[in-house]
């Protein structure tokens, strides 16, 4: 009894060593000052959300010894966020949470000169899955329903976005032509935005992501009709996907951290491991079993590969929308 | 009703628990003096003291926040006023009068009267949130984009539609200031505009306090040695309480108008997602203007100018909690963050929080109410400091305004490029005053034109380019037809006085 007691001790003693080596290792490199925490997205959106909920757990735990400083360039349909860190004076001290926008935005704007492949890969946090929308007062219960109100309204039904080329509007034009359909598209300046004006019902429907929509979808304002997820979603469970009912289509948002163009290896070590810890935080996993984002995680390699069948499917998505 | 006055009190004697009582004594003096430095505003305020938050409960926490927020929109007011620099966007519309008023030694008289608008404003709204939240949250609801661009055409209107001023100069100074809103990305198409080829400093925009600042800060540093040669100290007001009491009952007696003016129409603009403090506080200073029997004493020194938009700054703060809390949709930056810390704290802004929440809810409530009052007392007390501040010659006080405008210009975006617009703002808009051009108006210009071109296209996607939809929808409908009548009349007053063959006398100058 006594040795295993004593054997006990000894393995959480070296365990702890080995602990406290491992950080002193990991952490090699480590910020000096403030960390430029660019958000591809304005003030109030799903991506500003989810910048600042990752801020928040990092300040929680004490993960870093400088503070995440959020940095709101939601310009240019996230231009402005890319251009900012392809010029960053320090990139060891710069990041940034993007959207498909970082693989739309370099496609649609080549005379920007952004090449995603010179960013250095941090972490994929997640991806944030689509549902279309449509306010409890058009009484429409079903995605059958909906093609035909559309149908009907010949041209003058009126869908909110994020703006043309952004992800919710590559869903929408995909609808239109896979279902021939006529759609009046109108851009806001965010998600959160679009869900405001369909529960007011400036707008007929939209395609949100769950977690912009959710209060008014709990408190019965707005109708979920189809998810474009490759599973059900567990916040709307009775919502068939696109795929069960007949059409093999999917699409998400992605909610990934890159590194400024130019970050030394250590400062990428240091970001990927913080990124890690947060990923794995009980808050993170937390939100994103209540904001109904699917846990998807991928390292820096993975990360590398994913971009280049992002870059090939977003380019097959804007041709098919005459971009 | 009841009920609501219950769950109130419950609130209020929740906030008056030491650790929330603490919390927001603290916070309103960080505030204030987060609000009185140019360049930090509530928005880094409220950012940077976030993670504290996370030692105490959410209730608590957000009380905290809260109660910076108050402080921030109350010390906005205070460098307005003695040093002519904008402590904070929402306190641009305040140096319009406030800075003469200190110019003439009146510096108390417009300390003290803008710490009592606020207060008014602030209880207004505070009571319209008890009693109408839910039924507001549906008003806000029913403004889609053809409505919030017809309140943005009767803004405009009501600085082109001020008597006094010279309209073509005012149509002018507009003009410049759309021209610079439009700088930087079209946020329907994407692309970049008016960069001057690729200067990368231009593509995040113009910020509008990068112009508050120039104009205000720079421009009257430059216009007040010009016009003294330096030789001025700017006020010989000693601090005595009686003298504050005078001040006040003068204040309020001068400006009840547009402190309950400022009051109600903050109030509704703050409500509006998009729109905020700012422009409901500019909003306010046009609609007294406009409304006042003596609007040709406005701009310079005229105790309704600083009460206005002191009343609506404080008013919209907590207007633009309202569709945050119902809506989940941030009315203001500093809301925005606010929402990014309830998501941290397990809490979902959204239709459902009054009823998940309500002790949540009626604790931040009744945080108001004690907040508002706690700012009212620690700003008046601090006010004999802010004066003292005054008493320095203005050769050092210039010195002084140069370095905070240096700051205030690099807080707002941390960019150099930014720094240099805003010296080079400063400069022209000495030159424009020498030439007699109102500069309200560009700073207006400069607020509203991204919310209004936005607006603009969005409704005319809506009706396939039917203009006729801002007339024919039943809200925007006659905001647009009041609007587009103080537009025009100026134009028929001078067509009328013409006619009769007397032009009215042109007064020369304002400093607005």
């Amino acid at each position: 009894m006594k040795t295993t007691k004593r054997a006990f001790m000894g393995l959480l003693g070296a365990t702890a060593l080995a602990a406290s080596a491992v950080s002193s290792v990991a952490h090699a490199w480590e910020p000096t000052k403030p960390i430029d925490f660019v958000i591809m997205a304005g003030a109030g959106g799903g991506a500003d959300q989810i910048a600042r909920f990752i801020q928040s757990v990092a300040e929680k735990g004490k993960m870093t010894p400088r503070p995440l400083i959020p940095n709101n360039k939601g310009g240019g349909s996230g231009a402005e966020a890319l251009i900012a860190l392809n010029n960053a004076r320090d990139p060891d001290h710069t990041i940034l949470v993007t959207l498909n926008s970082f693989f739309t935005t370099p496609l649609r704007q080549p005379n920007l000169g952004i090449d995603i492949n010179t960013f250095t890969p941090v972490a994929m946090m997640g991806v944030d899955p689509f549902v279309l929308w449509v306010h409890k007062d058009r009484n429409i219960n079903t995605f059958e329903d909906w093609q035909a109100a559309v149908k009907e309204a010949d041209g003058e039904w009126v869908m909110g976005g994020t703006g043309k080329g952004q992800e919710d509007s590559l869903v929408t034009t995909w609808l239109e032509q896979n279902y021939d359909l006529k759609i009046k598209y109108i851009p806001y300046k965010g998600g959160g935005a679009v869900a405001k004006d369909l529960a007011g019902q400036q707008i007929m429907s939209s395609v949100n992501n769950p977690s912009e929509a959710k209060g008014f979808f709990e408190n019965g304002d707005v109708v979920p009709l189809v998810s474009f997820s490759d599973e059900r979603l567990p916040l709307v469970s009775e919502v068939p996907t696109v795929k069960e009912l007949d059409k093999d289509f999917s699409y998400y948002n992605q909610r990934a951290v890159v590194g400024a163009p130019g970050m030394s290896d250590e400062a990428a070590a240091y970001y990927q491991d913080l990124f890690k810890k947060i990923y794995d935080s009980e808050e993170w996993q937390g939100y994103m079993a209540s904001e109904s984002l699917s846990p998807l995680w991928m390292d820096a390699a993975a990360q590398k590969e994913y971009w280049q069948t992002q870059v090939d499917r977003h380019k097959e998505l804007l041709e098919k929308m005459g971009e | 009703m009841m009920e609501v006055i219950g769950q109130l009190g419950d609130g209020v004697l929740m906030s008056l628990q030491p650790l929330n009582l603490a919390l927001i004594l603290i916070g309103v003096t960080l505030g204030l003096f987060i609000g009185a430095m140019p360049g930090l505003g509530s928005v880094n305020g409220v950012a940077i003291l976030l993670p504290i938050t996370f030692l105490v409960p959410p209730g608590s926490a957000i009380i905290f926040l809260a109660a910076i927020y108050y402080g921030a929109m109350y010390g906005g007011a205070i460098s307005s006023i003695t040093l002519g620099i904008p402590g904070a966007s929402t306190a641009v519309a305040t140096t319009f009068d406030g800075r003469p008023l200190a110019m003439q030694g009146k510096a108390r008289l417009a300390l003290v009267t803008a710490a009592i608008a606020s207060f008014i404003g602030g209880t207004v709204a505070n009571v319209l949130f008890t009693g109408f939240a839910p039924l507001l949250a549906s008003v806000a609801l029913s403004f889609g984009p053809p409505e919030i661009f017809a309140l943005m055409l009767l803004a405009f209107a009501t600085f082109v539609g001020l008597g006094g001023d010279d309209i073509p100069k005012t149509i002018f100074s507009i003009c410049i200031g759309l021209v610079f809103a439009a700088v930087g990305f079209d946020e329907i198409s994407g692309a970049p505009r008016l960069i001057f080829g690729d200067i990368s400093g231009f593509l995040h925009g113009i910020n509008f306090l990068v112009l508050a600042i120039g104009v205000y800060g720079i421009g009257e540093m430059l216009w007040t040695i010009d016009s003294t040669r330096g030789k001025i100290t700017s006020t010989e007001t000693k601090m005595s309480v009686k003298g504050a009491v005078e001040d006040a009952k003068y204040g309020m007696k001068k400006s009840w108008k547009g402190t309950t003016i400022g009051s109600f129409l903050g109030f509704f603009v703050g409500i509006l997602p998009a729109a905020g403090a700012t422009p409901g506080s500019l909003m306010a200073y046009g609609v007294s203007k406009l409304t006042s029997k003596t609007p040709e004493e406005f701009g310079k020194g005229h105790p309704e100018g600083v009460a206005a938009p002191e009343a609506a700054n404080n008013s919209a703060s907590t207007g633009s909690m309202l569709p945050m809390l119902t809506l989940g949709i941030p009315g203001s930056p500093t809301t925005a963050i606010l929402l990014g810390g309830m998501v941290i704290w397990g809490l979902t802004p959204g239709p459902r929080l009054f009823t998940d929440q309500p002790e949540f809810v009626w604790g931040l409530i009744g945080s108001f109410y004690v907040s508002n009052f706690f700012a009212l007392v620690v700003n008046l007390s601090f006010i004999p400091l802010f004066i003292w501040v005054l008493r320095m010659p203005f050769t050092i006080l210039a010195a002084m305004i140069f370095v905070l405008s240096v700051v205030g210009g690099y807080a707002a975006t941390r960019d150099m490029h930014d720094v240099w617009l805003m010296l080079g703002f400063g400069v022209g808009a000495y030159f424009l005053r020498k030439l007699d051009y109102p500069l309200a108006p560009a700073v207006l210009a400069i607020v509203l034109g991204p919310i209004a071109e936005p607006t603009l296209r969005q409704s005319l996607l809506l009706s396939s380019g039917d203009p006729s939809i801002f007339f024919t929808r039943p809200i925007a409908g006659p905001i647009t037809v009041i609007a587009i009548v103080l537009i025009l009349l100026p134009l028929l007053k001078v067509m009328f006085t013409k006619s009769k063959g007397n032009k009215p006398k042109d007064d020369g100058e304002t400093l607005a």
